[in-house]
């Protein structure tokens, strides 16, 4: 069995195969993955044994279940009202400056995307953004580019 | 006008009691009727903006034949300017978990659900712990109850309760026709209490300190106290506990900067109100005798005069347009048509009164649409554009 298979199989025994495990199991291989590549959608499907067509249906409805190919750290920034009155732009000049891509690209050596999204929930202390499941807050240009640099150094060591 | 009465800053739900064992074995040794009789006469209602009377919903699923039974916690807390659920489940989950296994006890559910939003996934290492704890008291106590996190995925729509069920079941979350109700057909089409995880903390305080404490807090038709989110251009954003019924104006004197323009209710789905305003609006649900009244799930932005509405109103319906489900028509095209109206005045590319066609697109929106994502639209859309019609125009 290949990797994709053998992840799915395993999610499948841990959630269930009803259809009420679609989405921790595509949650699951997004967590290892970063993305639900066509081919894991029909491992689902034939797993728990519905169309391919209603998994890739669930799949695509939800922002966070990716169905592109993304690097391994997704950064995604808060572009909801106070985010964006409380200087959302700066940052993303930032992070676009930093790492030379635009909104919606990811850097060739597949670490990092960067995406908008809607309101994450910390209005109080915008502009915020998430990276992965971490979040950071009360962000400027200058805490952002502490942020990623740290990123950067932590994958330099791998 | 409104009455106007001091803001009454209180103290309940972050109040940190670890007593949560002794309430929970007191209250379960109390008949299921007694309970629901005692959260009706508290006349709490619903804290995630819709404003359901809590009771009421505890006692029709209560009353169903069903065996299989379900309570879920809804923490797909989406609406822009919302933050206190997530400090209500980092900081007193107990409450959360204890108010949810007696809505279990007195409606027959055996199971209880979290729903978290995707957002909050950082929540769940801690979140895991207390329910672990939690599960390990049910055994020991012989309580048949047992609760699990379902994680969401990043969709506002699934705020909406059906849409949260559909989306548990492992579908797209698009909301479901009602009737018929969760209380009857819930999550896999059983009765169901869903509940805001701020209202399930309501009910474990009017099961702690009795209903009439809670019932003489705020003013008539809106009892108790509220969680405010206070964000924008304010020097003190954050989370407040304040009794309901307080007038704008009040408010904005407390956490204005001095310079405040407008100030939107409930987030991008509530009103905006402009300064001429304040004195007449009410937080609290309809029912007021006196001045407009606003519920809300909480969600206070504040806008001084350096802030321009059209972007406001431009960034909402960019919100709007990429959340709505796309399932019924005038929500799906409406959304879209709205957004592409106003930029189209404002470019010139329309005349002025092509903004009043928008209103009336508006209109058939807030009666046709499916869900509240729909219908709320036109509350932010029609009171930005009425009241700062010339700031969408030059």
């Amino acid at each position: 069995m290949d990797p994709i298979q053998t992840l799915v199989k395993n999610l499948a025994e841990k959630h269930g195969r009803s259809r009420e495990s679609v989405l921790p199991i595509l949650q699951g291989v997004v967590e290892q993955e970063n993305f639900l590549s066509e081919r894991s959608m029909i491992e689902i499907a034939r797993e728990i044994d519905i169309p391919a067509a209603d998994v890739y249906g669930t799949a695509t409805f939800y922002s966070f279940l990716e169905t592109k190919p993304t690097g391994k750290f997704i950064i995604r920034v808060c572009k909801t009202i106070t985010c964006a009155m409380k200087g959302k732009n700066q940052i993303l000049f930032a992070i676009q400056d930093m790492l030379k891509i635009r909104l919606g690209e990811t850097t060739p050596d597949k670490q990092f995307t960067l995406l908008e999204t809607n309101c994450l929930g910390w209005c109080h202390k915008a502009p915020a953004m998430l990276i992965n499941d971490e979040i950071y807050t009360e962000l400027t240009p200058e805490k952002v580019r502490e942020i990623l640099s740290a990123y950067m150094k932590v994958n330099q060591n791998h | 006008m409104a009455t106007s009465n001091q803001l009454k800053r209180v103290d309940f739900i972050f109040r940190n009691e670890n007593d949560w064992e002794k309430i929970l074995s007191s209250t379960l040794q109390r008949k299921p009727q007694d309970l629901i009789n005692e959260l009706i006469s508290s006349e709490l209602k619903g804290r995630g903006g819709a404003g359901f009377p809590t009771g009421l919903k505890w006692k029709l699923t209560a009353e169903s034949k069903e065996k299989e039974k379900y309570v879920i916690c809804n923490a797909d807390e989406g609406e822009p300017g919302t933050f206190k659920d997530r400090e209500i489940l980092s900081r007193v989950p107990y409450k959360v978990l204890t108010a949810m296994a007696i809505c279990g006890y007195i409606t027959g559910a055996k199971r209880g659900f979290i729903y978290l939003r995707g957002e909050y996934k950082f929540l769940l290492p801690e979140l895991n712990k207390v329910i672990d704890e939690f599960d390990y008291y049910c055994q020991e106590t012989n309580l048949d109850f047992k609760i699990s996190i379902f994680m969401g995925s990043g969709a506002y729509i699934c705020g909406e309760e059906t849409a949260l069920m559909e989306s548990m079941e492992g579908k797209r979350g698009e909301p479901r026709n009602k009737p018929p109700f969760p209380t009857q057909a819930g999550f896999m089409g059983k009765p169901t209490v869903i509940n805001n995880v701020e209202t399930l903390v309501h009910t474990f305080t009017i099961f702690k300190y009795g209903a009439k404490k809670f019932y003489d807090l705020g003013v008539q038709y809106s009892r108790g106290t509220k969680l405010f989110s206070v964000s924008g251009d304010t020097p003190k954003p954050g989370i407040y506990e304040l009794e309901l019924g307080m007038s704008l104006q009040d408010f904005v004197y407390e956490f204005g900067d001095g310079d405040t323009k407008a100030v939107q209710v409930g987030g991008a789905s509530g009103f905006l109100v402009p300064r001429k305003k304040f004195k007449d609006a009410a937080i609290g649900f309809k029912g007021k005798l006196t001045g407009i009244s606003l519920p809300t799930g909480g969600s206070m932005m504040l806008f001084n005069s350096s802030r321009s509405m059209f972007n406001v109103l431009d960034n909402y319906l960019e919100f709007f347009r990429e959340e709505s489900c796309g399932q019924c028509t005038p929500c799906r095209v409406g959304c879209q048509q709205l957004l592409l109206g106003i930029k189209a005045v404002k470019r010139g590319e329309k005349p002025a009164s092509y903004l009043d066609k928008l209103l009336r697109l508006n209109e058939t929106m807030q009666y046709t649409a499916k869900c509240g994502l729909g219908q709320s639209v036109a509350n932010s859309f029609s009171s930005i554009v009425e009241n700062f019609r010339e700031e969408m125009i030059y």
